[in-house]
């Protein structure tokens, strides 16, 4: 009976060592903030842009960017990092004032009215 | 009692105060819900804050909660996002679904009648089923009547066939696809758009120039592909009726059945008949063939979103039979004699298809596909004393697999696909039998970088046994220069072998002697036709009046490497040669489209063609082929009364120019035509009264202005004479017809 145990822990032990491995395809959310499409289209591509990242899809009601990427090639820092640094903020990074500025007026997710008009349309 | 409530509220009283601060709950795949797995890294956070949290290994999360919170959503890449509503703070058990991607590339296209993409790297105009039903007769070869970018001519007086043309070139140059599946090719190509009924039809995707190597390297100058309507989405029952005063009945059933969760099937039943003699024109041939057809078929659709597979599986079965000739021919009695001209066309045909598609659940973005078809046609037939028989047995298959290279902006595509043919066929009892088979792999690039440029190239490589080895190379490119603006361009090569009688059935029906001039080629003594096609096309859309509409320009260039010339300038001949010279077919088309209210859509078009070919009698534009061609079509839809009544008007206009006619100048005067025809305009309607969402009932009126070419059959008081000929058709034989029709559905 111990040995079985035995058996199981250890079997146990290399599952769990093996889980801790780097995924290939790793499926990832992030938040982030935006309002319209023009953002989406912008928050994708700052994602695609950063390497190990196969797929990006940002959510525009949810706000969640849902990413597969590659663990062994980047992690969700560096892609929060790039995604603030066209203008967006996660929950990590913040985006820089002088950077928040200079993206499209209707895309000032940090403006309540923008947001709310944009809301007004949805519905 | 009282105390037992008490007691009850006195003991939920902690939990209560406990549950205010966080709600728990676990997250489960839907795709194994028996293992209980929890979905481990699933975002949950409370909509339009930024209270938020992820699941632990097992699935479970805690979040803070007040009062104010009501929405939870839960999202997961590759799952659907879903939105719970929280009434109570029980601990929740929720299982989340995959996405399905399979299913939103079936439900997308209902919008629009036609879509001209502005997104795709090629140019692909979409035609959906609320343009097909403006023109509600009867088969897909008709379907293209209210599109400018095919051109249906009139066939031969006697067969009574349309054939539809793109890009000025004949359909043997298009790749006709059903489902993406080679379908109307080999000894089907002039009849084998009358045997897709057009309830069937679903959607239409045609596409100029080159287009993909995916499907083989038939294509020319075009591929149309026709997706059939889905035992999924189709009406659970549908009936539709047509009579014309042509003397045409048309019967149309679907039904559809759901088997089970992920098994759905569809029986469609199709009939047409035509028993009634006309020959308005006196000339003492029937004006349209007497016809009748059986067509059956059954679809299993499988669909299992979760796991990622689905498939279809086909299965029809058509039996089709025609007459054609002098008024008073009976079969019976003068089949075979040169008393009373006639002839018959019977053909059974059967198809079946299989496709089957994997999506990998953790990746949407790879998948595999298979396709594999067989059919047997079998086409006996005589006109006069000619005979004509024709069995194609065709085997096809293509396996592909898609992925992606880095990130989703590169995509790629490579496969191998395997056609074997078999063709019996006997011409006047000579044998001009043989064996196709190739096989061929080929790997497709498309990059987008999701914004304002993207490209697709293909290449393939076949090895054929008639044909040879070769490359079929193919490249689209689109970019857009400024907002609603697209620019596409478009190069590549195709190739076929020109099966000659198949191609040019109405030949037959003529006192022409063929003539094959064998330069000691592989079929039928003939090369194989290359050639290369270049485009440009621009499309821009613009709002007028705070009104959406678009325009186009289209130019396009075939140029042939070697073409299997039909040379019909002896009238007592038909001649097939090699190319010896220069051939190209240029065609330039605008067109607008534009909503002059909520109501009221107005589309143009112009045409223009120059279509050359060096003859064995020197350069000569294509005959029975028009240079100009105008093309407009206003429909109007009244408002809808209760969400569902309202009437629908549509009228076409067809402007079609003067078109050189075969030589026919040694021909004796009285069987000689002009040298030009004279252009002509036509006019068809159309008018639906949409009654309830079950019942609806159409009518309309072809040709209008009852316009008739005068003498479509040459030498027709002497059919057995050297100069008979009624293949020389530049307008309508028929004149006016009249149908209405209904259609009856339940979902």
């Amino acid at each position: 009976m111990k040995k079985t145990i035995l058996i199981i822990c250890l079997l146990l032990i290399g599952f769990s060592a093996s889980a801790q491995k780097k995924k290939k395809n790793s499926k990832v959310a992030i938040e982030v903030d935006g309002v319209c499409m023009m953002c989406k289209k912008r928050i994708e591509k700052a994602a695609l842009n950063s390497k190990g990242v196969k797929f990006a899809s940002w959510d525009l009601k949810t706000h969640q960017l849902s990413l597969i990427i590659d663990e062994n090639k980047t992690g969700t820092k560096i892609i929060q990092q790039n995604i603030a640094a066209v203008g967006h903020d996660t929950k990590g990074f913040k985006a820089k004032d002088h950077v928040y500025n200079q993206i499209d007026a209707c895309c000032k997710y940090r403006d309540k009215k923008v947001v709310d008009s944009h809301e007004k349309i949805e519905n | 009692m009282k105390r037992i409530i008490a007691f009850t509220l006195f003991l939920f009283l902690p939990l209560f105060i406990f549950s205010q601060e966080t709600l728990t709950g676990m997250i489960m795949d839907k795709n194994n819900p028996k293992d209980n797995l929890g979905v481990y890294g699933a975002n949950v956070f409370w909509l339009n804050t930024s209270v938020g949290a992820t699941t632990d290994e097992k699935g479970w999360f805690k979040i803070p909660y007040n009062k104010n919170y009501k929405k939870l959503i839960v999202s997961y890449v590759g799952y659907k996002t879903d939105t719970l509503t929280i009434s109570d703070l029980e601990p929740i058990h929720h299982f989340i679904t995959l996405e399905n991607e399979l299913e939103e590339v079936t439900l997308k296209s209902k919008k629009k009648a036609t879509q001209r993409s502005f997104i795709q790297t090629k140019n692909v105009f979409t035609v959906n089923s609320a343009e097909l039903l403006k023109a509600a007769c009867c088969n897909l070869a008709e379907s293209f009547e209210t599109n400018p970018s095919i051109d249906v001519n009139f066939s031969d007086a006697l067969t009574g066939t349309r054939q539809i043309q793109m890009l000025g070139l004949k359909s043997p140059y298009l790749l006709i696809t059903q489902e993406n599946i080679p379908s109307i090719r080999g000894a089907g190509q002039v009849f084998g758009l009358t045997f897709t009924p057009g309830t069937w039809v679903e959607s239409i995707q045609i596409t100029k120039g080159a287009g993909s190597v995916i499907n083989g390297y038939e294509s020319i100058s075009g591929q149309i592909n026709a997706e059939l309507v889905k035992p999924l989405t189709d009406n659970r029952i549908f009936l539709n009726s047509y009579g014309s005063l042509g003397g045409r009945y048309e019967l149309n059933s679907h039904l559809n059945h759901k088997i089970s969760d992920k098994w759905q099937t569809g029986i469609y039943i199709h009939g047409n008949y035509r028993n009634k003699k006309f020959d308005r024109n006196k000339d003492g041939f029937l004006d349209n063939p007497l016809i009748s057809q059986v067509n059956v078929m059954n679809r299993w659709q499988y669909l299992d979103a979760e796991k990622g597979w689905v498939s279809f599986i086909n299965v029809r079965f058509m039996d089709d039979s025609k007459q054609t000739g002098q008024n008073n021919f009976d079969p019976l009695i003068d089949k075979g004699r040169p008393e009373v001209w006639g002839g018959e066309i019977d053909t059974k045909r059967f198809d079946s298809s299989l496709k089957l598609g994997y999506v990998f659940p953790q990746l949407p973005f790879q998948s595999f596909g298979f396709q594999f078809s067989y059919s047997n046609h079998d086409q006996d037939s005589y006109f006069g004393l000619k005979t004509y028989d024709i069995n194609h047995q065709s085997v096809y298959s293509n396996l592909l697999f898609n992925s992606i290279i880095g990130d989703t902006r590169s995509k790629f595509t490579t496969g191998l696909n395997f056609t074997y043919d078999i063709y019996d066929e006997f011409v006047n009892s000579i044998n001009f039998s043989r064996k196709e088979n190739s096989f061929g792999g080929f790997f497709e690039y498309a990059y987008d970088n999701s914004d304002n440029f993207s490209f697709t190239s293909g290449v393939r490589v076949d090895t054929h046994n008639l044909l040879g080895t070769y490359i079929t190379p193919r490249l689209h490119i689109r970019y857009v220069p400024w907002e609603k603006g697209v620019l596409r361009a478009s190069i590549g090569q195709g190739r076929k072998s020109a099966n000659v009688f198949a191609e040019n059935q109405q030949l037959f029906a003529s006192s022409r002697q063929i003539d094959i001039q064998s330069s000691g080629g592989k079929i039928y003594g003939l090369d194989p036709e290359v050639a290369w096609n270049y485009g440009l096309s621009y499309l821009q859309g613009f709002n007028l009046f705070n009104r959406k509409g678009d325009i186009t320009f289209d130019y396009y260039r075939t140029h042939f490497q070697n073409q299997v010339v039909v040379d019909w300038e002896n009238p007592q001949r038909i001649s097939f040669y090699n190319l010896d010279g220069e051939s190209y077919a240029n065609s330039f088309q605008t067109e607008i489209n534009y909503f002059i209210n909520d109501n009221l859509n107005l589309r143009l078009a112009y045409k223009y063609y120059d279509i050359q070919t060096d003859y064995a009698s020197g350069k000569l534009s294509k005959p029975l082929t028009p240079n100009h061609r105008l093309f407009a079509n206003i429909s109007y839809e009244t408002k809808k009364l209760d969400d569902i009544k309202q009437w629908k008007f549509d009228l076409t206009y067809n402007f079609i120019g003067e078109q050189r006619l075969p030589d026919t100048s040694t021909n004796p005067m009285q069987y000689q035509f002009e040298e030009y025809s004279n252009s002509y305009s036509l006019l068809n309607t159309q008018i639906t009264k949409v009654f309830s969402e079950k019942f609806e009932m159409y009518f309309g009126v072809e040709n209008l202005t009852d316009l008739k070419q005068k003498n479509p059959i040459l030498a027709s008081d002497d059919p057995f004479g050297d100069s008979f000929d009624s293949t020389i058709i530049y307008a309508p034989i028929f004149g006016r017809m009249l149908y209405s029709g209904l259609r009856f559905k339940i979902n």
